[in-house]
């Protein structure tokens, strides 16, 4: 969700605004969100999301609140694959007559997606390995059951490895389990790593110029 | 019509004044372009004779802090009309860079992506328009059979070609060239003139050149800009035999610039 929005949002920056103060301004705010500690999104997710938007302590919730989480990191990567595509294949397409927008939606953003992709993937692993921000919007620390689309309370791998090894009564006993949790959650991350570095790889070997 | 254009004249600059910020880069350009002629704009680095060009089909929008003043008129029209669409103009008005700069796609891709985004034109017609197109840039022979394949392939000569291919897939009216050769080896750049002999009949061709002597094989007229402003504007031959003015002299003969 945060994808089309953080793509978006390069391409106005890197593409249309004028690059001025204002947009310079954009920038550096964009650039310090990502710099800011996953707790505060947590509060923020818990404040906007669950208590004045009133979505509840659910997935939703949850899921928004990661999605701008990684949002900065998302506009950072895409802006930085927009600036790397050479100006030239800008200069031909629209020296043919083809439109700005068409320009950006054939030339420029096929040219840019292996680095949107790469660097948004590696957003969403940061995503899955985060506790602070579901901890107070969705996450609760065992359901028996797979939680329902969207209005429901999730496990989550952080926060259950968290609630296992600081809060339980026999910490000692659930070792393995906490152990086992971790394994997957490292897992996943990885193979999602192991996705983008996979895409990157594919797709830039098709481009040389 | 005031502005009405006689027969052979196809675009007039009016006075035009061209700054990139505060710098003034063009200084009160008036010349007529005529129809089916080749027009080379010569002069030494940084005359403004690539603005002038760029000029034309309103490439220079594309330049943070560029601004016009004065008129370009296309068949009549002020291309700088607030109410002149720059994507229309440059449907007519197509433009070939100095460097190669084929899309990363393929051959067949790089030349009807044109028409395939601004006309209605189905797949047969493409691939006539595209054959047609090829033959036109002389490179059919050695494309027919590598449509499909990345036009990064391609040498730097032929990838030229594509450039000029793609271009006159659009049917533009005026063709535009910044330097096209002079990326290219001499077998290239020759194949490129001879090119620009032949498409003649069909466009009106105006190129920015550095090479004085490709200036003087392949243009009709010839136009010497120095530091903004354009000094001479003759026939080629006579701007090359017996230029009316000192300076194109000592340019031509190689004492400054």
């Amino acid at each position: 969700m945060a994808l089309p929005l953080g793509v978006v949002a390069a391409i106005y920056l890197t593409e249309y605004a004028k690059q001025g103060k204002i947009v310079r301004a954009i920038r550096v705010g964009v650039n310090s969100l990502a710099g800011v500690p996953s707790v505060v999104f947590g509060l923020f997710g818990l404040g906007f999301f669950v208590v004045f938007m009133n979505f509840g302590s659910y997935i939703l919730a949850g899921a928004l609140t990661l999605g701008i989480l990684i949002l900065p990191t998302i506009i950072g990567a895409s802006e930085e694959a927009l600036k790397g595509v050479p100006q030239t294949f800008r200069e031909a397409s629209l020296a043919l007559g083809v439109s700005k927008w068409l320009t950006i939606w054939k030339i420029v953003l096929p040219s840019a997606l292996p680095g949107i992709l790469t660097g948004s993937i590696l957003g969403i692993s940061r995503a899955a390995g985060e506790t602070a921000p579901i901890m107070f919007t969705a996450a609760t620390f065992f359901t028996a059951k797979l939680p329902q689309p969207i209005f429901d309370e999730v496990m989550a791998l952080p926060y259950h490895v968290y609630v296992l090894a600081t809060s339980g009564t026999h910490i000692e006993e659930t070792r393995p389990l906490q152990f086992g949790t971790v394994l997957v959650l490292v897992a996943l991350v990885l193979g999602v790593d192991l996705i983008a570095i996979v895409i990157r790889s594919y797709m830039g070997r098709k481009k040389r110029w | 019509m005031e502005n009405a254009p006689s027969d052979t004249e196809i675009i007039k600059t009016k006075n035009i004044d061209f700054y990139y910020g505060t710098f003034k880069a063009l200084t009160d350009i008036t010349m007529t372009f005529e129809k089916n002629k080749v027009t080379a704009l010569i002069g030494p680095s940084g005359c403004g004779k690539s603005t002038l060009l760029r000029l034309l089909n309103r490439m220079n929008d594309l330049i943070d802090g560029a601004r016009v003043e004065g008129e370009v008129l296309f068949e009549g029209m002020n291309i700088y009309d607030p109410e002149v669409d720059p994507v229309e103009i440059r449907r007519r008005i197509g433009m070939v860079f100095q460097k190669p700069n084929p899309f990363p796609k393929s051959i067949f891709n790089n030349i009807t992506y044109g028409p395939r985004l601004t006309s209605t034109a189905n797949k047969s017609a493409l691939e006539a328009l595209a054959e047609q197109s090829l033959k036109q840039a002389v490179l059919w022979e050695e494309a027919k059979d590598i449509l499909g394949r990345s036009a990064m392939i391609l040498s730097g000569g032929q990838q030229q070609r594509l450039c000029i291919a793609r271009a006159l897939a659009m049917k533009p009216d005026v063709l535009l060239m910044d330097e096209p050769t002079s990326a290219l080896d001499p077998i290239s750049t020759a194949k490129i003139e001879e090119l620009i002999d032949e498409l003649k009949k069909t466009y009106t061709i105006i190129i920015v050149t550095h090479n004085m002597q490709q200036a003087a094989r392949i243009s009709d007229k010839t136009g010497f800009f120095y530091i903004g402003k354009l000094i001479e504007y003759n026939a080629t031959e006579k701007i090359f035999t017996n230029p009316d003015v000192k300076q194109t002299e000592d340019y031509i003969t190689g004492r400054f610039g």
